[in-house]
């Protein structure tokens, strides 16, 4: 595996440093989707520090797993994962949102590296994750293809075409990841388009796909989801529904009541961090 | 208040008395450009493409459940496992593209010119068009090449797709440019947008010792009254109504200007500026948006002062019906073209 999975830091470790370095982003700007953040952290971990082959130097190695973001407005997690991995150099959180920098507030693939598509314009993720997939079978490159997409991008009908279209090439190189933190930007999700807990992963077995949920802030569950998509051996695409609790982690936050873009108010990013500093894990 | 029913459009010949019975055409399906007794050359699209597949592994064709209606089934026959059917999923078709090109591939994405432009929109300018990837975008039934109304009939996609940044649009005329413009896009390092006649292609351009370049507009026949700018089969019109004014000692010169985007603002501005021609654009598409747009802006920017008229279809929804008959009404036959030519420069 060439990452940096083989040091003794632990899981819970990374997905703590990943907070840290979102909530550091967040103070920069004095917003951003925190709550999605925290929210997803665990499970940014377990991708980039258990499931994921890359080199951190060398971000377009042809070996590499792919991870696309189809949700741009996670990209505040997800160059928090990057800065963790050594993808991205740490410094550069101070730039976020900023003019010039290399950390746009939405993701795009042509400001930063290790961004393999820009995202944003929600149910584009998962049909790129298609075509790349079978790109890599083209070119009998032996690489996992990622999406990370939301439950509120499971209402837009292309993500339903290319789940199809997954299941018709049996693309058992893609795996789609779901952040299901029941939470878009009008109200929860379980009040438009998604039907929740205990029945997503159905559809997307219904579709021909295996299908898990998992507590997405439990990270040895998510390792045992990632394993089993990994590790099978049936011609199918993969899906994870990862249950999150959006601002995991910062007790003050978790309680408040959860929209789509949770305030903070500018005194509330160090009494976060303070919180988190208090419990760094081993 | 009272809800009653809304006024909607009634086509044209609904509103008319019904014509006598064996004076009806019929509806054609497919662009039927071939009955103007000219050569025809079978799926000239499909067969450069298979030409161009030999020596470039990194071609592959993809298709949202019309291979056989864009001549990508000759590609298929051909080369079976380079062909992706996506099933009838064009946000899938565009993104699955997309995807292939960002690993290496150079993909031919292939459907009606209505389903790209309306439907997949979003998915090629975000997926594709955004991230500059050569993705090669082929639709037939462009601008009024079916009598099916105007779930087919693509009259704005030139509009649509100019508005688009980094993507090039290509309205072909003929099956030589056809053949000619596969392997120039295919050669490209950007996203294209192609116009296609599919399955019997006249063949016009040949005789007039042309070539196909990317971005070039190029003259046909040169004129001292009236200088045609055209795209696509209409060139083929002004072609004829060209021969036809001629008789009447009217003499046209005919500007190809296949590549509307990037437009040859060059060329055609120097051609304008020649002056003492009416300058007429020339489109099988909406006069909203297109080529004839593109060239009254190009003029106007450079200060380019002619008298400019536009042959193109009405900013309306098309009516259904024969393919000849629809060309008559909407002012795209030569008789039209002329009687109009004539008229203008009377005025």
């Amino acid at each position: 595996m060439e990452h940096p999975a083989g040091s003794n830091v632990s899981l819970a470790r990374r997905a703590w440093s990943i907070r840290r370095l979102a909530l550091r982003m967040g103070e920069v700007q004095g917003q951003g989707y925190i709550g999605q953040a925290l929210g997803v952290a665990d499970v940014l971990a377990v991708s980039y520090f258990h499931a994921l082959r890359y080199r951190p130097g060398d971000p377009d190695w042809e070996g590499r797993d792919r991870f696309l973001l189809s949700i741009g407005h996670y990209a505040i997690a997800l160059y928090a994962a990057m800065v963790e991995a050594g993808i991205l150099p740490e410094d550069e959180i101070e730039t976020y949102g900023m003019d010039d920098s290399r950390l746009p507030m939405s993701g795009m693939a042509a400001y930063t590296p290790g961004m393999e598509i820009t995202g944003g314009s929600l149910g584009h993720g998962l049909g790129i994750a298609v075509g790349m997939a079978l790109g890599l079978k083209r070119k009998k490159n032996g690489a996992f293809v990622y999406n990370m997409l939301s439950d509120g991008e499971l209402g837009e009908g292309s993500t339903w075409e290319a789940v199809m279209g997954a299941a018709a090439w049996k693309l058992d190189n893609l795996i789609a990841i779901v952040d299901f933190n029941n939470q878009q930007a009008d109200g929860p999700t379980t009040e438009a388009l998604a039907t929740g807990p205990g029945t997503e992963a159905a559809k997307w077995q219904a579709f021909g796909w295996h299908a898990e949920e998992v507590d997405g802030n439990d990270i040895e569950a998510v390792v045992a989801a990632f394993d089993r998509a990994r590790n099978l051996t049936e011609p199918k695409p993969r899906a994870i529904i990862c249950n999150t609790k959006m601002c995991k982690g910062v007790p003050f936050l978790e309680d408040r009541e959860i929209t789509h873009f949770v305030r903070v108010e500018p005194e509330e990013w160090a009494k976060a961090l303070d919180h988190l500093d208090g419990e760094m894990p081993a | 208040m009272t809800i009653g029913p809304n006024s909607r459009r009634t086509p044209a010949h609904i509103a008319r008395p019904k014509p006598a019975a064996g004076g009806a055409r019929t509806s054609a399906m497919i662009a039927s450009l071939d009955a103007e007794g000219r050569s025809t050359v079978p799926a000239p699209f499909g067969n450069a493409l298979v030409e161009l597949a030999k020596s470039r592994d990194d071609i592959v064709g993809l298709t949202a459940d019309l291979s056989k209606y864009t001549d990508l089934h000759v590609f298929a026959k051909a080369y079976p496992d380079r062909f992706y059917q996506m099933g009838m999923a064009e946000a899938l078709l565009m993104s699955t593209a997309a995807g292939m090109a960002r690993e290496g591939f150079t993909p031919f994405a292939t459907t009606y010119a209505v389903f790209a432009s309306r439907r997949a929109y979003d998915f090629i300018v975000m997926a594709i068009a955004e991230e500059n990837l050569p993705v090669k975008i082929v639709c037939a039934l462009p601008g009024l090449t079916t009598g099916y109304g105007p779930s087919h009939q693509a009259t704005e996609d030139l509009a649509i797709m100019r508005g688009m940044p980094n993507l090039t649009v290509v309205d072909p005329c003929d099956a030589t440019e056809i053949t000619q413009a596969t392997q120039a896009i295919a050669a490209s390092p950007g996203p294209v947008y192609m116009r296609l006649l599919r399955g019997q292609v006249p063949d016009v351009l040949g005789e007039y010792g042309y070539e196909f370049e990317l971005g070039k507009a190029k003259e046909i026949r040169g004129g001292s009254d009236v200088l045609f700018i055209s795209s696509g089969f209409m060139t083929m019109r002004c072609l004829d109504a060209a021969a036809a004014l001629e008789k009447d000692g009217v003499s046209c010169a005919v500007l190809h200007s296949p590549t509307i985007k990037p437009l040859d603002e060059a060329t055609i501005c120097a051609e304008a500026a020649k002056g003492g021609r009416l300058v007429v654009t020339a489109e099988n598409h909406s006069v909203t948006g297109g080529l004839g747009e593109a060239v009254a802006g190009a003029l106007a920017r450079n200060q380019v002062h002619v008298p400019f008229r536009q042959v193109a279809l009405p900013d309306e929804f098309l009516d259904a019906g024969a393919l000849p008959s629809l060309h008559d009404q909407y002012g795209l036959s030569v008789s039209s073209i002329t009687t109009r030519v004539k008229g203008w420069l009377s005025d």
